[in-house]
């Protein structure tokens, strides 16, 4: 499937994972591997089961049947918070800053899980916990210089502008040291130009951080060009994976874009 | 600090301070974490009973029986905690409600601490340096919390639980944690106020006592100790220094002008006197625009 992956380490291990809700079968036998230095688009049509697999992947919501493993464990019985700790880091489709704290505190509470200060060395500022402090600071505006934040840090991150937001989120995601990175459609509501830039730093952050990314992104042209591999999505079936050439031309795919295939909206 | 004043007053300054203690308290699970408990009288009562009665029956040193009285509150935030913290918003209050009826009930089906009757005759302890030292304490170990990782953390779980998640808080810890030691400090009042009093009644730490709390809470903003202090201190001391008005009127305005104030604040100050900031913010403020 792909050249070169056999010495790397494979993250995420889905197997036939499916998930109903009521009648309704959201994702259906999705079977994946995601290995270490990847950079995947999961894309699909509106209502494919994107967001779902992402809860899926990230603990929110339980598979009805399948197996998710994480660097070769069992992730079913890990709540949320616990894999996060693990390294699986994400953002959200409708983005879900804390708002009304600085952006500074945004990032430093993603790096909470690297603390290990009690609450009674807190009382006293003890020097493991000036020393943590410190390093969180420090670590929090180096990220913040990867979107030219770091002005803003004192200021609400409910203040800052739509687009801002959305990279405030990603670094939020980044400060929690992942292992793989889930970016829920990072470009929604960008304009052209500052997605094309935005991928372009997706890109750079995978090579400088050494993350894995798994990014949904709507527009199937926006992920063309950086993801080495694409996952298609529709009605919770995977219906086809592989670089961008081979995705354009599937009429699978231009079915679930456009309705049909293209030969038969000629004909 | 007695011959200072007449006892009247200074026991309007003690019970401003023991409202500190309790607004400021609750704060941390209300106005830090968004968790809205309305039960913060009955953790009062677990301490104030218990500090009472080891006072009286064991002649235990009042810090040791303030410390239990806390401790036994805590444990008892512990126990209401840990199931019920699972539950959200309006669910979370029913919970907390029936919580401080139930040890109201309780306690005044206890005939060992007087029943309906109230305890008598508790030695009487504490007073101006007590009720101000633990004040002072709990402010100092609420904001010291709040400006480390665990008070982030608290803040994340207000604004967010999901994202919380994600970024690896366990946010049913982090809400016990602040319920425990909420409660801790209502014991700590209660106790506080038992021994200044000398006499206690399941009737004081009722419904009304545990929405005073948290009107004290809102009103001074939630998430800011100096709104919950000074609110503290306006909510015990206006109904008092109304009290002149109604021997000149001889009607009782009271309790109508200290509802009205209740609700012209509110309306012109919607997120509280103090919003989300503290003294030390609006002292930063002050210094920009003046330089």
């Amino acid at each position: 499937m792909l050249n070169g992956t056999h010495n790397k380490e494979v993250l995420i291990d889905a197997d036939k994972v499916t998930i109903k809700f009521g009648g309704l079968t959201a994702v259906s036998e999705f079977t994946n591997k995601i290995v270490s230095g990847e950079l995947v688009g999961l894309i699909g049509p509106n209502g494919a089961g994107k967001t779902t697999l992402f809860n899926m992947l990230t603990g929110v919501y339980k598979p009805t049947s399948g197996v998710i493993k994480f660097c070769g464990t069992d992730t079913l019985k890990f709540k949320p918070y616990e894999l996060s700790q693990k390294g699986i880091s994400r953002t959200f489709q409708n983005i879900r800053l804390f708002k009304e704290l600085s952006v500074l505190d945004n990032i430093r509470i993603a790096a909470h899980q690297h603390t290990s200060y009690s609450m009674v060395e807190s009382l006293f500022k003890s020097p493991r916990m000036r020393r943590e402090e410190n390093k969180i600071k420090d670590m929090a505006f180096d990220l913040l210089k990867i979107f030219k934040l770091q002005e803003r840090a004192y200021e609400e991150a409910g203040s800052l502008p739509y687009g801002q937001q959305r990279r405030l989120e990603i670094l939020r995601a980044l400060a929690t040291e992942p292992k793989i990175m889930m970016l829920d459609e990072p470009a929604a509501g960008m304009n052209h130009s500052e997605t094309h830039e935005l991928m372009e730093t997706i890109h750079k952050i995978r090579d400088q951080f050494k993350v894995t990314i798994l990014l949904i992104e709507h527009d199937m042209k926006l992920v063309m060009g950086i993801c080495e591999r694409i996952l298609v999505l529709d009605h919770g079936v995977l219906i086809c994976e592989g670089d961008a050439k081979t995705v354009q031309k599937n009429p699978e795919v231009i079915k679930a874009y456009l309705g049909a295939s293209y030969e038969e909206i000629i004909c | 600090m007695d011959f200072l004043f007449n006892e009247y007053i200074l026991s309007m300054i003690v019970y401003c301070g023991v409202n500190i203690i309790l607004a400021v308290s609750l704060n941390l699970v209300n106005g830090f974490t968004g968790q809205f408990s309305i039960g913060h009288a009955g953790f009062m009562a677990i301490g104030a009973y218990l500090s009472a009665y080891l006072g009286m029956n064991f002649h235990t040193p009042f810090i040791l029986n303030t410390i239990l009285g806390g401790l036994a509150s805590a444990a008892a935030g512990y126990a209401v905690g840990l199931p019920s913290l699972r539950l959200k918003g309006d669910y979370l209050a029913i919970v907390t409600l029936g919580f401080g009826e139930i040890i109201r009930v309780v306690l005044l089906n206890i005939d060992a601490v007087g029943g309906a009757r109230g305890m008598y005759g508790i030695p009487k302890d504490g007073g101006f340096f007590w009720t101000y030292g633990w004040a002072v304490a709990t402010i100092f170990i609420i904001s010291q919390l709040m400006r480390s990782t665990h008070g982030r953390a608290f803040l994340a779980v207000r604004e967010d639980e999901i994202a919380a998640e994600a970024m690896g808080i366990n946010t049913t810890k982090y809400k016990v944690r602040a319920f425990v030691i909420s409660s801790f400090f209502a014991g700590i009042a209660g106790a506080l106020f038992a021994h200044y009093l000398c006499y206690l009644n399941p009737s004081s730490f009722g419904f009304m006592k545990s929405i005073d709390v948290v009107v004290m809470v809102v009103l001074g903003g939630m998430g800011s100790i100096t709104g919950s202090v000074i609110a503290a201190c306006i909510i015990t001391l206006l109904p008092e220094a109304l009290r002149p008005l109604q021997e000149i009127t001889k009607i009782d305005f009271r309790m109508v002008i200290y509802s009205l104030t209740l609700i012209i604040l509110m309306l012109t100050r919607p997120k509280g006197l103090f919003g989300n900031l503290e003294l030390s913010d609006l002292w930063k403020k002050y210094v920009k625009r003046h330089s």
